[in-house]
């Protein structure tokens, strides 16, 4: 109960800041788009799987939206189908390599994105390499809407899509088939002499990550209106897993408040101290790993329970 | 004429020079309570790996309910209808004693349901009677890995037993017990089994356990069976007496 209050004060939290800071609508929106890949992050967190080449499915999500563009003009379309082409990706790669567990999986991960990166910088004539593709601003919902209007219009899109894909997981967590990543984490044998594949397990989880990493992928080249190899290179992917322990794996909220004081100390840190942004963001971390193990949310949670002590 | 619930013929498997089952021939028949004993090294453990399809063996059947499943992978077993607990509890010890066998419950069925909760009130409620009937229910909330070692083994054989097995094999369910709470815990564990009518297979060191609660004792030498029969005659066998029995006494505590 305590939790959904708070998903619907930090979303009214949200749209204030939005509302007293026009500038912000961008940066929220990029934040709820990492927030998204994040979550599913998180989900392969809870089996003790760390991807660090989730960055694949984020870029298949934003190219997906930059190479349709011409063809559709309807940005709904557009998130969908940077989804369903992330999971389809997903579903080729993740047959791979949940075969593996901890380093070799991270590993294999990175491998894939690198491979991903390295084309979509070489194949130029697709892909205009470290140019980018423009994005032409789409419709939204059949209404053209320019400006701060287009802004808002996405800014919503993506909150409506953070707190249903928010909710959906903190379901999905629940059911045996989430439950079990805990147990691929712990003790991955029982379950299979339980009759339950622990490859399977993590399988569904690994296409739910892909699909999340390929929404928030399509919200960003939305947002930004331009695609660059970028968005596929290992540190973006580093930069999501950095995201998935600043915010915490107890709870969904995790990745998005994670999400949301990335993008914030990235902000305010760049604006101002130009030279020194990254160690800012490294001591916050820091800071984190050794004051909060459990996160921002563990943070929370802990305020949350003492204040109902007192109360 | 009904055949045996497990039916194993010439079982063969070694690792490297050690012969860790060397012919063994062994039938179990339905509803039984049979108990392994033998000296460490003798292939018992080995024997319910077989069973269970953690090892392959390298020559020789195995029957189960009139099936061959040598050499298939647990998954497909457990499905048939044979669970095992372990020498080493495997627990899940992030998750507290009630979602652990909640999850074996799962595992029989509906594991894969998109919407049902884990917890859901029915499969809550059949995860205590597990738990009560093992007399565990004051641990259902607790996590797994707060357990102590006597707790921790009586959860492993509960998962088991959420998983509706028709066949039973514990490697060694009471080693780590206290020595004074052994026969109440097998009393309860073997009560809680005839009322399902599961078979069981359980490997033992205590000779007094094997004496007070099997049916029929087989008993293990290098990769061998040396003996069978009801525990009375087998215990007194000067053979058994000299070659296991001799042995153990020395390490196992009475």
């Amino acid at each position: 109960m305590a939790h959904r209050l708070l998903v619907a004060a930090a979303a009214a939290l949200l749209l204030l800041l939005a509302t007293a800071q026009p500038w912000l609508r961008f940066v929220l929106t990029i934040a709820l788009s990492t927030g998204l890949a994040v979550l599913g992050i998180m989900m392969l967190l809870r089996a003790g799987q760390v991807s660090f080449g989730h960055a694949l499915y984020v870029a298949a999500g934003a190219y997906t939206v930059a190479f349709l563009r011409p063809h559709s003009g309807e940005a709904l379309f557009l998130v969908l189908a940077g989804a369903v082409v992330a999971t389809g990706i997903g579903l080729l790669v993740g047959l791979f390599v949940t075969r593996y567990r901890d380093i070799f999986f991270g590993m294999l991960n990175l491998a894939f994105s690198m491979v991903a990166w390295s084309l979509l910088e070489k194949l130029y004539a697709l892909t205009r390499g470290t140019d980018g593709i423009r994005v032409a601003r789409p419709e939204v919902a059949g209404l053209a809407l320019e400006g701060p209007a287009y802004e808002w219009a996405l800014l919503l899109l993506a909150l409506a899509l953070a707190l249903t894909s928010g909710g959906l997981v903190a379901r999905y967590l629940r059911t045996p088939a989430g439950e079990a990543l805990g147990a691929v984490k712990t003790r991955e044998t029982r379950l299979e002499f339980a009759g339950i594949s622990a490859r399977r397990v993590l399988l569904q989880a690994y296409l739910v990550s892909a699909f999340l990493a390929g929404v928030g992928g399509a919200i960003a080249a939305l947002a930004t209106l331009h695609v660059t190899p970028l968005l596929a290179y290992w540190t973006h992917s580093g930069e999501l897993v950095f995201v998935a322990i600043l915010g915490g794996t107890g709870h969904v909220l995790g990745p998005f408040l994670g999400a949301v004081v990335f993008e914030l100390v990235r902000v305010y840190a760049a604006a101002s101290f130009p030279d020194a942004w990254q160690m800012i963001l490294g001591l916050v971390l820091l800071g984190i790993i050794l004051a909060a193990t459990r996160g921002l949310v563990g943070l929370v949670d802990d305020l949350l329970a003492r204040f109902g002590r007192r109360a | 004429m009904s055949e045996a619930l497990l039916t194993a013929r010439g079982l063969v498997l070694a690792f490297g020079g050690v012969r860790a089952a060397d012919g063994v021939d062994l039938e179990v028949a339905e509803g039984e309570v049979l108990a392994i004993i033998g000296p460490n090294g003798a292939g018992k453990t080995t024997f319910i790996n077989m069973v269970t399809g953690y090892l392959r063996p390298q020559a020789g059947s195995i029957r189960f309910a009139g099936r061959e499943i040598a050499g298939l992978p647990p998954r497909r077993i457990v499905k048939l209808g044979i669970a095992r607990s372990f020498q080493i509890p495997q627990l899940f010890t992030d998750h507290t004693v009630l979602a652990n066998v909640a999850l074996c419950l799962a595992a029989r069925a509906g594991f894969w349901a998109p919407r049902t909760p884990l917890g859901g009130a029915s499969r809550e409620a059949r995860a205590r009677a597990i738990l009560e009937g093992l007399d565990l229910a004051h641990l259902a909330q607790t996590r797994a890995d707060q357990l102590d070692e006597g707790a921790r083994k009586l959860v492993d054989i509960a998962m088991a037993l959420a998983l509706e097995p028709r066949l039973l094999l514990m490697d060694e369910p009471t080693s780590g017990v206290a020595a004074a709470e052994k026969h109440a815990i097998m009393d309860r564990l073997l009560r809680a089994l005839r009322a399902r009518g599961v078979t069981a297979v359980f490997v033992e060191h205590d000779m007094e356990v094997v004496a007070r609660h099997a049916d029929r004792v087989a008993v293990w030498s290098q990769g061998r069976i040396l003996a069978e029969g009801p525990p009375a005659k087998v215990l007194a066998d000067p053979v058994v007496r000299r070659e296991v029995i001799g042995v153990e006494g020395v390490a196992v505590p009475c």
